[in-house]
C-alpha cells in the first residue's frame, strides 16, 4: 500500500528522517512510534507532500507519488489529521465537514452558485459528526472547541475525505478516557477497506489497535514487528528509558 | 430582547435584519445625489465598489494587495481609450476596460500568489509601479502626465452631461458589481476562500489547491476594481496618472480596514467617510488631507482593529454572549510552519 526507499528529509544540517524504508501492508493499522523529536511528524509531512524529502522516494500501490503536492495526494485517497490542531476557527463544525466533503467534488471552484449548494452535503456531514461525538456541536464555531473535541473534529475531517490510507497524528492526544475509548473504537469502525497508519504516544492505544508497530529514533527506524515483540525489544526498551543501570 | 431577534441562532445577522439593510443600502444609494453633491456621489459609488474588491482579497481570503491601483487605473486608461476611440455605450467601454484589468491581473496573480502576508503584499506593489511607469512612459495612449483627456459619456444618445443623471445611468454598474462581489461571497467558492484565510495547509490537506483559488479570486477581485475604475474614468471625462499611483491602492485599503473588512458592508462604509472627508477638507481648504485620513487609520488599527462594521457587529453580537462574529484582523498573521512563504 505504502512504501518509503531511502526517505530522507534534512533541515539545514539537521537530519530528521535518515534513510527510511517504510513498508505499510494493505488493510493494517500500523503505528509510528518513538521518543519526541524522532521524526515521526517530519515522516507525516512528507508522506502527505507538506515537505518534500531530501532523498529517496515514496510509493503508493507501486506509483511514486515523490514531490507531489498536499492537495494532489490528498486527492489520491489520502487523508491525514494534524499532531497539532488545525481549523478553521470561524468556521462552524458542520461547516468544517461540508468543507471536507465538497473538497472531492469540483463544486469549490463555483463562485457563481449560492452556498446553499453546500446543503447537499448536509445529512452525511451530520452522520459524519454524529460518529464522532460531535453530533450537538454542528453549529458551534471550531475555535470555541474543548480541546478534546477538536481532536474529534480532526478525526472527523479526515474520515470525510473518504480515504484509502488515513494517516492519523496523535489522534487521542489530550482526550479524556472515555474519548480515548471511542476513537479505538472509531478507529477499528472505519479500518475496514482502509489502511490507517497512526502516530501515538499512548501504549495502550497502540498495544488495542495497531497490527504493526515501526518504532523510530533520530530519524531513523530502530525496531519494526507486532507491537508485543517491539515492547520487549531491549533496543526499544533502552530508547525509551535510557541505559539500563543494573 | 430586540438584538436577539435580529440575530440568527450562530451570531449571524437574521434574514430579517439583512433584508431591512439591503433596502437602506439601496434607498441611501438611489437618494445620494439629492443630498449629496452628484460628482462626489459618483465617487463614493466608484471607490465603493473598488473597496469591497478588494475586501474579497483582504478580508475573505486574507491577502493584502497593495497593488489594486493596477487594475482601477489600467481599466480607468482602457476604458477611455475604448470609449474615445470607439463611441460605444459607455457601459461596453467599462466592461471593455474590466477585462484588461481582469487579463493584466492573471499573470500578476500567477507569480504574487506563491507568497504570503507582507511579501505578497510587496509583491504586488511591484507590479503596479511597473503598470505606474508603463503609464507614465507610454505617452502616445495614456498622455502620459497630461492624462487621457475628453473621454465621453455616451449611452444611446442620451444627455449625461449633468452628473446627476449620469450617476443613475452608471449606479446599475456598481450595483451590479456589488451583487457579484456578494454572490463570490456567499457561494462553495467562498467558503474554500474562508478556509484558506484561516488555514491554508488545512485547507490543501482538504484537497483544494489554495494556489489555484487565490489566482481566480484576484482575477475576479481585479475585474471589480476595474468596473469600478472605468466608471470612474467616465464620471470624470478623465483618466490621470493619479489612478495608476500607489497613494490608490493605499487608500482603497484604509477603506477596507476602516470600515471592517471581511463584512462587503464595512468596505462600502469605509468608502463613503474617506471619500466625503476628503471632499470636506479640500473645500475647507485644508490641505492635509493625508495627514488626517492617515491619522484616522492609525487610530482605526490601534483602538478598533475590527473597523467601524465589525466593530458594531461585535458588540451586537458580545451583548447576547453569543459566538464571536468574523474578525479576519485576529486570525490572518499566524504562523504557518508548513506553508511555503
Amino acid at each position: 500500500m505504502l512504501e518509503t526507499r531511502g526517505l530522507s528529509k534534512d533541515f539545514r544540517g539537521f537530519r530528521a528522517v535518515d534513510d527510511v524504508d517504510l513498508t505499510v501492508e494493505r488493510g493494517t493499522i500500523h503505528a509510528l512510534v518513538g521518543p519526541n523529536g524522532a521524526g515521526k511528524t517530519t515522516l507525516f509531512n512528507l508522506l502527505t507532500g507538506f515537505i518534500k524529502p531530501s532523498a529517496g522516494q515514496i510509493l503508493m500501490d507501486g506509483k511514486e507519488v515523490t514531490g507531489l503536492r498536499p492537495e494532489q495526494i490528498a486527492r489520491q485517497g489520502v487523508a491525514r489529521s494534524f499532531q497539532i490542531t488545525s481549523l478553521f476557527e470561524h468556521l462552524s463544525l458542520l461547516e468544517h465537514v461540508e468543507l471536507a466533503l465538497q473538497g472531492r467534488t469540483g463544486q469549490g471552484y463555483h463562485f457563481w452558485r449560492s452556498d446553499k449548494t453546500l446543503r447537499r452535503f448536509r445529512a452525511e456531514a451530520d452522520h459524519l459528526l454524529e460518529q464522532v461525538g460531535l453530533a450537538g456541536y454542528a453549529d458551534v464555531p471550531a475555535g470555541s472547541l474543548a480541546y478534546g473535541r477538536k481532536r474529534a473534529l480532526e478525526l472527523a475531517l479526515a474520515l470525510a475525505l473518504k480515504p484509502t490510507l488515513l494517516l492519523l497524528d496523535e489522534p487521542t492526544a489530550g482526550m479524556s478516557v472515555e474519548d480515548i475509548a471511542r476513537t479505538v473504537d472509531l478507529v477499528q469502525q472505519v479500518r475496514e477497506d482502509r489502511t490507517v497508519v497512526l502516530v501515538e504516544h499512548n501504549m495502550k492505544v497502540v498495544g488495542d489497535l495497531t497490527d504493526r508497530v515501526t518504532v523510530l529514533q533520530f530519524g531513523q527506524i530502530l525496531a519494526e514487528g507486532p507491537y508485543e515483540q517491539v515492547r520487549n525489544d531491549p533496543r526499544v526498551i533502552t530508547a525509551y528509558l535510557g541505559e539500563s543501570v543494573a | 430582547m430586540i438584538t436577539a431577534k435580529l440575530l440568527g441562532a450562530r451570531g449571524e445577522m437574521s434574514v430579517v435584519l439583512r433584508i431591512a439593510l439591503l433596502v437602506v443600502g439601496v434607498l441611501l444609494a438611489l437618494g445620494l445625489p439629492w443630498y449629496i453633491y452628484p460628482p462626489v456621489a459618483m465617487d463614493i459609488a466608484a471607490w465603493a465598489l473598488f473597496a469591497v474588491a478588494l475586501d474579497l482579497l483582504l478580508g475573505y481570503t486574507g491577502l493584502l494587495s497593495f497593488g489594486h491601483a493596477a487594475f482601477w487605473g489600467s481599466s480607468a486608461y482602457a476604458t477611455g481609450i475604448i470609449a474615445i476611440e470607439t463611441g460605444l455605450p459607455f457601459y461596453v467601454a467599462v466592461l471593455g476596460g474590466s477585462l484588461v484589468a481582469a487579463l493584466l491581473a492573471l499573470p500578476i496573480a500567477l507569480l504574487s500568489v506563491r507568497r504570503t502576508g507582507i511579501y505578497f503584499a510587496m509583491v504586488t506593489l511591484a507590479f503596479a509601479q511597473l503598470i505606474f511607469f508603463i503609464a507614465n512612459q507610454w505617452r502616445d495612449v495614456t498622455g502620459g502626465e497630461n492624462g487621457l483627456q475628453g473621454i465621453p459619456r455616451n449611452l444611446f444618445g442620451l444627455d449625461l452631461s449633468d452628473s446627476f443623471y449620469f450617476y443613475y445611468a452608471a449606479l446599475p454598474l456598481i450595483l451590479l458589481g456589488l451583487f457579484v462581489a456578494w454572490r463570490v461571497v456567499r457561494s462553495p467558492f467562498g467558503r474554500v476562500l474562508v478556509a484558506i484565510r484561516e488555514n491554508p495547509a488545512r485547507a490543501r490537506a482538504l484537497g483544494y489547491p489554495v494556489d489555484r483559488y487565490k489566482v481566480q479570486v484576484f482575477v475576479i477581485s481585479a475585474f471589480l476594481a476595474g468596473v469600478a475604475g472605468g466608471v470612474y474614468a467616465v464620471g470624470h471625462g478623465f483618466a490621470s496618472l493619479q489612478e495608476v499611483y500607489w497613494t490608490t491602492s493605499g487608500k482603497v485599503v484604509v477603506m477596507n480596514i476602516l470600515g471592517g473588512m471581511g463584512t462587503l458592508w464595512g468596505p462600502l462604509l469605509g468608502a463613503g467617510i474617506i471619500v466625503l472627508l476628503e471632499d470636506y477638507l479640500a473645500t475647507a481648504g485644508i490641505d492635509a488631507i493625508g495627514i488626517v485620513t492617515g491619522s484616522i487609520f492609525v487610530l482605526t488599527v490601534l483602538l478598533f482593529r475590527r473597523g467601524i462594521w465589525g466593530s458594531v457587529a461585535y458588540l451586537v453580537n458580545s451583548r447576547r454572549a453569543g459566538p464571536v462574529p468574523v474578525t479576519p484582523a485576529e486570525t490572518k498573521p499566524r504562523s504557518q510552519p508548513t506553508e511555503r512563504v
